[in-house]
């Protein structure tokens, strides 16, 4: 409750840079991108959106990118669930769990390729394990195998971004009272029961953030493909990489680009509405 | 040492809408000790905010010493403060808290040592000097903040609820300390509290507001003893004042079936209802009747263990008595009281208004 | 009784499980790595460090473009946490101590930010940068990851900020200090801490950003970018050092960032 009034100037000169900066940096791009995607040299055109549509790798991107979303996000959820369940049990060890459980928070997708490449490369650990076994390996990551290739990247992509969701969840449940746990094990509510009626609904706004965030966020792999697939896997994103980089196409590169953050945008729209309702229910 | 006048401050703040502080007028005179009271939200913060200067009036004027300090950045007022939170800094030493202002006045570093010691024995802070906020109690935090109001020397000295985060034993302890302290200074002192008992207590005078304004101003006993207005009479006192509807008619007081003599001063009040208002300690109860005694039946008996706080029924009202502790009481019996003229305060019943004699 | 023990038991099985899934593959790129290359040609691979080699490692770390990439990658994430701290600790404070209009819109233009897919915004600074003479520079990279790391900067140091009470800086105000003082003798020791996370956070981002910093250079590549583009015609064991590269400074921040983690990533984002 301090006088505003007269410092208003001050707070103005403060977030000014800050406004600068991301205006220069995001708002500027997405203008001249809009320019790229839909302007050849000879005016309007809508040349490069059509030569997105009619690529090969166009609809099967769009289509892996899609399979990603739907099969990777629930399995996260359920995995980051139980770990933060499991946390709140207060486990022997728990901060060595908790530590290792996260350090993927850190690890770039790139690096997280790598890391599994080591695991499903034809004569990588997993093969070993199994000749180990005396099982014949099997060519996890081989282009026509395109059904273990997906599990390689949703495995990888598990494995590393559910420590983001695992960590929302847990300061989620950090912010619930134990009280209301507590009151409800006094009425004999068993654990199944407390956790379906007092602590997931007080978790729902975590969970709803985290989900947005690792939706929009899944819409962007792209090197853990790159790194356990090469092209074999097309993703949407990795599509703009190769127009960009490999076929020095800019133009289709951020038509491509465009069309990711057109779902990113309505994945962020729902995120904005949640955090309305939020703010008009306290 | 110098004088605090306040004049017709005002004081929305943005997105507010209505005003914090409405007109507030008071002056603290040279080591005076005025307690500003009065329930949360009636602009008792704000006002001592004003004056330390970390809040900018809309308008009206700030007077420290008879200099306008109403546009001064707080550091250019010569004055200090103790915080409701106390506001220690936790990443240094008590030491160097309590020196802050000597540290930012630039106080050489035999006399920082110097006044250091003395503030730090005043408040038996010798053996915590160097230690870290974190590891002392709540209580010795409170000491800190004081000390190192203290140790400035400022010509004012504000408190904003400096004992309301103490538990209600060490606040009782405390109070006590603080007024020898600051009696001993002998510093202008502006105190803010939203306890009653401490603004007794502890005011030279005191200042009750509410939706703020100041409703009254005078010295403890007197606001007590003859409040001003009803919410005065409600606000202050433990038991709060007991008030009742009474009907003015040929001379007397009419309560229910009860009647009392009525002063001369209510005589234009004459065939009109008034409000009499009359604190517990000041009403009379027996077990027997007697003439000018009025019966009533007892609901509620409170120990309080120096006395007993009863509450009893007296036609339609509710009153609360303070008998004896040794009064044989019991729910359901029937007593009666009887209040001493003198005692009575009377209210006008729309304004609540005292009506003067 | 003997149910609750053997629920405890279930428990701690679980969490072992789930340490196992998510260290193994740290242990095994670390063997990789660190393995020579005739042990990694051979097959079935040792599980176990039998032969411990710096061989792989030092084979990486001399190929071409990687200590450049490294250097870049420094200077790049140096660059960005420099950049971020001085734009956005300010902003930062401005959101924590001042109630000003618009400050709601601040926050969601914040939040709206973080859901710009990078890609979006890559490609076409690339041609920014082209006319701009910036391309394929550190600084590029520099301030692309700027961009990116401001919207959390911003959020984790108004969260210090709003933990340092403003009762104290008026106190320091009281007691003689000018707003300037205050904030460098009270607020900043205390947030300190807190700003050297959020200055580690936009490092870390810097480090681990692939698509862009690929994007904008050409020569001056980051490491990530450099191992990601030379990926398709690289021996295996290239990639598994790599990937090593990679993941070590990660290690090293979440073990250093612990007590900061559900702040940064948890509280901040809602």
């Amino acid at each position: 409750m301090t006088g505003k009034r007269a410092r208003v100037p001050a707070a103005v000169l403060l977030i000014a840079p800050s406004l600068v900066v991301m205006t220069a940096l995001f708002a500027w791009p997405l203008v001249v991108g809009v320019g790229q995607a839909f302007s050849g040299p000879d005016g309007p055109t809508l040349g490069y959106v059509r030569r997105m549509l009619d690529d090969p790798y166009f609809w099967p991107a769009v289509r892996n990118t899609g399979l990603l979303i739907v099969v990777l996000i629930p399995i996260q959820f359920a995995f980051a669930l139980t770990m933060a369940l499991l946390l709140r049990e207060r486990p022997r060890l728990a901060g060595l769990h908790f530590y290792v459980w996260v350090i993927p928070l850190a690890i770039s997708d790139l690096a997280a390729g790598l890391v599994w490449l080591s695991v499903f490369a034809d004569r990588g650990y997993l093969n070993s394990v199994l000749d180990h076994l005396g099982v014949d390996g099997y060519a996890w990551l081989s282009y026509q195998n395109t059904t273990t290739m997906f599990l390689a990247v949703v495995v990888a992509e598990l494995w590393r971004s559910t420590s983001l969701v695992l960590v929302i969840v847990v300061a989620g449940l950090q912010g619930i009272p134990k009280d209301y746990d507590e009151a409800a094990a006094v009425f004999g509510a068993t654990y199944w029961q407390r956790l379906r009626h007092v602590v997931l609904p007080q978790l729902r706004p975590s969970l709803q953030v985290a989900l947005i965030l690792r939706t929009i966020l899944a819409l962007e792999t792209f090197a853990v493909a790159q790194a356990l697939t090469g092209r074999s896997l097309p993703l949407l994103v990795g599509e703009t990489y190769q127009w960009y980089n490999v076929l020095q196409n800019p133009n289709v590169a951020t038509a491509i680009a465009l069309v990711v953050l057109a779902v990113s945008m309505l994945a962020a729209a729902g995120y904005l509405r949640l955090l309305r309702d939020r703010t008009a229910a306290r | 040492m110098s004088s605090v006048v306040v004049y017709n401050l005002v004081k929305t703040y943005a997105g507010g809408d209505r005003r914090a502080t409405d007109g507030v007028s008071l002056e603290v005179a040279d080591g005076e000790f005025l307690v500003l009271v009065g329930p949360s939200g009636c602009g008792k913060t704000t006002l001592l905010r004003m004056v330390a200067g970390l809040e900018t009036p809309d308008s009206g004027t700030v007077s420290i010493g008879g200099r306008d300090v109403t546009y001064l950045p707080p550091r250019q007022r010569g004055l200090s403060m103790v915080f409701q939170s106390y506001a220690i800094f936790p990443h240094m030493k008590v030491r160097q808290n309590i020196g802050f202002g000597l540290t930012m006045r630039k106080v050489p570093r035999d006399e920082f040592d110097r006044r250091v010691k003395r503030a730090a024995e005043l408040l038996h802070l010798e053996e915590y000097l160097d230690r870290y906020p974190a590891q002392l109690s709540g209580g010795q935090r409170q000491r800190v903040a004081v000390a190192r109001a203290i140790v400035v020397d400022a010509a004012v000295l504000l408190m904003d609820e400096p004992l309301s985060n103490l538990d209600a034993l060490l606040r009782l302890q405390f109070r006590a300390e603080l007024k020898r302290i600051v009696g001993q200074l002998g510093t202008t002192t502006l105190y803010v509290t939203h306890d009653q008992a401490e603004a007794m207590s502890l005011g030279d005078r005191v200042a009750v507001m509410r939706d703020g304004r100041v409703a009254q101003l005078g010295a403890p006993l007197a606001v007590y003893d003859r409040p001003a207005d009803r919410f005065v009479g409600g606000f202050l006192g433990s038991p709060p004042m007991n008030f009742l509807t009474a009907r003015v008619g040929g001379g007397a007081l009419a309560v229910g079936d009860a009647s009392l003599q009525a002063p001369d001063h209510l005589s234009t009040w004459e065939g009109r209802d008034v409000v009499v208002g009359v604190r517990a300690e000041n009403i009379q109860v027996a077990t027997e009747p007697a003439a000018g005694w009025v019966p009533a039946r007892i609901e509620v008996v409170e120990p309080t263990g120096a006395a007993l706080l009863l509450t009893v029924r007296l036609a339609d009202e509710q009153l609360k008595v303070q008998a004896p502790a040794t009064f044989p009481a019991a729910p359901d019996a029937r007593v009666h009281l009887r209040a001493e003229p003198a005692a009575l305060r009377f209210y006008d019943p729309e304004s609540g208004l005292a009506l003067d004699a | 009784m003997r149910r609750r023990r053997w629920q405890r038991a279930a428990v701690q099985a679980a969490c072992v499980a789930i340490t196992l899934f998510m260290g193994v593959p740290l242990y095994l790129i670390a063997l990789a790595a660190l393995s020579s290359r005739a042990s990694l040609n051979r097959f079935p691979l040792p599980l176990l460090p039998t032969e411990p080699s710096t061989e792989t490692m030092s084979t990486f770390l001399r190929s071409t473009g990687v200590t450049g990439g490294f250097l870049n990658s420094l200077t790049v994430g140096l660059g960005t946490v420099v950049l971020a701290l001085l734009v956005g600790v300010p902003a930062g404070y401005a959101v924590a101590r001042y109630a000003f209009r618009g400050r709601d819109t601040y926050q969601l233009f914040l939040l709206l930010t973080r859901a710009l897919p990078i890609v979006v915004l890559s490609v076409p600074l690339a041609r920014i940068f082209l006319d701009a003479g910036l391309y394929d520079t550190t600084y590029a990279v520099m301030l692309l990851h700027t961009a990116l790391a401001l919207p959390t900067t911003v959020l984790i140091t108004a969260a210090i900020f709003v933990g340092v009470s403003h009762e104290q800086e008026e106190a320091a105000m009281i007691f003689g200090a000018s707003p300037v003082q205050a904030f460098l003798r009270v607020v900043a020791p205390q947030a300190l801490p807190g700003i050297a996370a959020a200055a580690m956070f936009a490092f870390m981002l810097s480090w681990n950003e692939v698509l862009g910093a690929t994007v904008l250079t050409l020569n001056q590549r980051t490491l990530p970018a450099q191992v990601l583009t030379t990926l398709a015609d690289s021996p295996l064991a290239y990639r598994f050092a790599g990937g090593l590269a990679l993941v070590l400074p990660a290690l090293v921040f979440i073990a250093v960032m612990r007590r900061y983690l559900l702040n940064m990533w948890g509280t901040t984002l809602r």
